[in-house]
């Protein structure tokens, strides 16, 4: 349950014109840009419902990209991103699609560079977004608190391997979301946290035995 | 110590009870929760003042339109009407309008803006703040006392109903937005906690039913105008509030009557942009011409 806040009454600040799908867009993309850990050289946008319909007038597609190149909400780079150097080095384009078994304000992102990888999510009202998939894993990540996402080889003692870690720097963990392809096969698990996760946790999960991939996801700012 | 409240009522016992003003209670309580100091509340706030008053310079020097062309020089419009000649209730009243079209158009060029409390209805709190800043010398300390205030009355409606036009209409949007301002405007005027919150509630009570039917889903139209007619009405509450007219229906009630009102409402009628003002002949021909222009 979110706490609730004063700032979320009176911010935030932000570039227009929609907090849903201007904010919200930016705030998609900058969490797409933590989790793929860099800048990618190809991507492909792909805009559902009331995103695909109504976005280009709420500059979604601007903000999708601004976030992406890292930009904050209330960057004024965003309303020109597409004019930028940053956003010329990317090779990217959009698709459009009304599915009515996706969130109203639902994006899929195919990225591609030094890996490939698919993530969607959806922006949910008033700038709140939740990132839902990374390539086949359900995952829930919010953005308001450092996530810890790791890719691993399903068996057992790997949760509790990776939550001695974190117990052992005294981190309390909010939610915890684990899932697998099949038994023995490739599994995720998305750790929510209150607090710094130091280095030294993401190198010790990172030499872990059939760990393939580790992400400090930082919560959003603002 | 007692300091959390999620109603209208919690919030004037615990004002009572602690010998505290609003604002002081918002602060308090957002430090507390958030692990911060009161100073840092403050200091967060007045940035947003910052950028709200950054928003109206900037909204009053443009003409700029908006990506579908369709707004974007209605604030122009009365700044010319009132270089010649006056509107009928004085220099207030047209800073009021100019202040809060400004922002609005800001919002639609793609500009900074404060979303208060959303970005929809971003007009109306920093026209009432700034306005009556402006015509009765507020200090920056009072500025911000006022906008927590505002903030103060939009966090008790929203422990009941999200600020959304999808969730509950217009109602949830420039109609809260146009109660935080009363509240602010009773607080600058220097009215009592009781008169402040009872401004909030004769607004409420004003905008129930109030629909989210955009034209092509754009915050444009009735958006833009519709800040400058809820800041009006927000100095309605307020000035009807100072006078000691009450509700006679508690604002507690109003909200819900409010999440109520808004549960029966068509989705139609909820930011789909499918029924009213979108669904009109006019409206459907906008929406097409600018499928056509985004498809170029």
């Amino acid at each position: 349950m979110k706490q609730r806040s004063l700032f979320d009454i009176i911010s935030p600040v932000m570039t227009g014109p929609s907090s849903s799908h201007t904010a919200g867009a930016v705030r998609l993309g900058l969490m797409v840009r933590n989790i793929y850990g860099e800048v990618p050289k190809k991507i492909t946008f792909k805009l559902y419902n009331s995103f695909a319909s109504t976005g280009k007038g709420h500059g979604s597609e601007k903000g999708l990209m601004a976030g992406i190149l890292g930009c904050s909400v209330d960057s004024d780079k965003i309303k020109n991103i597409f004019q930028t150097q940053e956003a010329k080095n990317i090779e990217y384009n959009f698709e459009y699609e009304q599915n009515l078994d996706r969130h109203p304000n639902a994006v899929d992102f195919s990225l591609s560079g030094c890996f490939n990888m698919q993530i969607s999510g959806n922006s949910i009202g008033a700038g709140n977004i939740e990132i839902t998939k990374i390539d086949d894993f359900t995952t829930k990540i919010s953005g308001e608190f450092n996530t810890l996402l790791l890719f691993y080889k399903d068996k057992p003692g790997m949760i509790s391997k990776v939550s001695t870690y974190i117990q052992n720097e005294n981190i309390n963990i909010a939610s915890l979301e684990c899932d697998r392809n099949a038994k023995g096969e490739t599994a995720s698990m998305c750790i929510c946290l209150d607090g710094e996760i130091p280095l030294s946790i993401i190198k010790n999960i990172e030499n872990l035995d059939d760990v393939y991939f580790v992400r400090n996801i930082r919560k959003l700012e603002g | 110590m007692e300091y959390a409240f999620n109603t209208f009522e919690k919030l004037i016992n615990l004002t009572e009870k602690r010998n505290k003003q609003i604002y002081e209670l918002m602060q308090e309580k957002e430090a507390l929760d958030f692990e911060i100091s009161v100073n840092d509340v403050r200091n967060k706030t007045k940035k947003i003042i910052t950028a709200m008053k950054e928003a109206v310079t900037r909204g009053l020097k443009s003409r700029e339109k908006s990506f579908s062309g369709l707004s974007g020089d209605d604030c122009a419009k009365l700044i010319e009407r009132y270089k010649n000649s006056k509107s009928v209730f004085g220099k207030l009243f047209e800073k009021i309008l100019c202040y809060s079209v400004a922002t609005m158009e800001e919002n639609l060029r793609m500009n900074t803006i404060a979303a208060c409390p959303t970005a929809g209805s971003c007009g109306i709190v920093p026209a009432i703040i700034i306005a009556l800043s402006e015509e009765f010398n507020l200090t920056e300390e009072e500025e911000i006392n006022a906008l927590i205030t505002a903030g103060a009355i939009g966090y008790i409606i929203s422990s009941k109903i999200a600020m959304a036009g999808a969730v509950a209409g217009c109602q949830a949007e420039c109609g809260v937005a146009a109660a935080m301002a009363s509240g602010a405007a009773v607080q600058i005027m220097k009215g009592n906690i009781e008169q402040t919150i009872n401004a909030a509630a004769l607004t409420l009570k004003n905008v129930l039913g109030l629909t989210c039917d955009p034209v092509a889903g754009l915050v444009e139209i009735p958006c833009i105008k519709r800040n400058a007619f809820m800041a009006v009405e927000a100095i309605v509450a307020a000035e009807l509030s100072l006078a000691g007219v009450n509700s006679v229906i508690p604002p507690d009630e109003i909200v819900d009557a409010l999440v109520q009102t808004g549960q029966l409402m068509s989705p139609l009628l909820k930011e789909t942009s499918n029924g009213g003002l979108a669904a009109t002949k006019t409206g459907l021909r906008i929406t097409s011409e600018l499928r056509k222009k985004e498809e170029l």
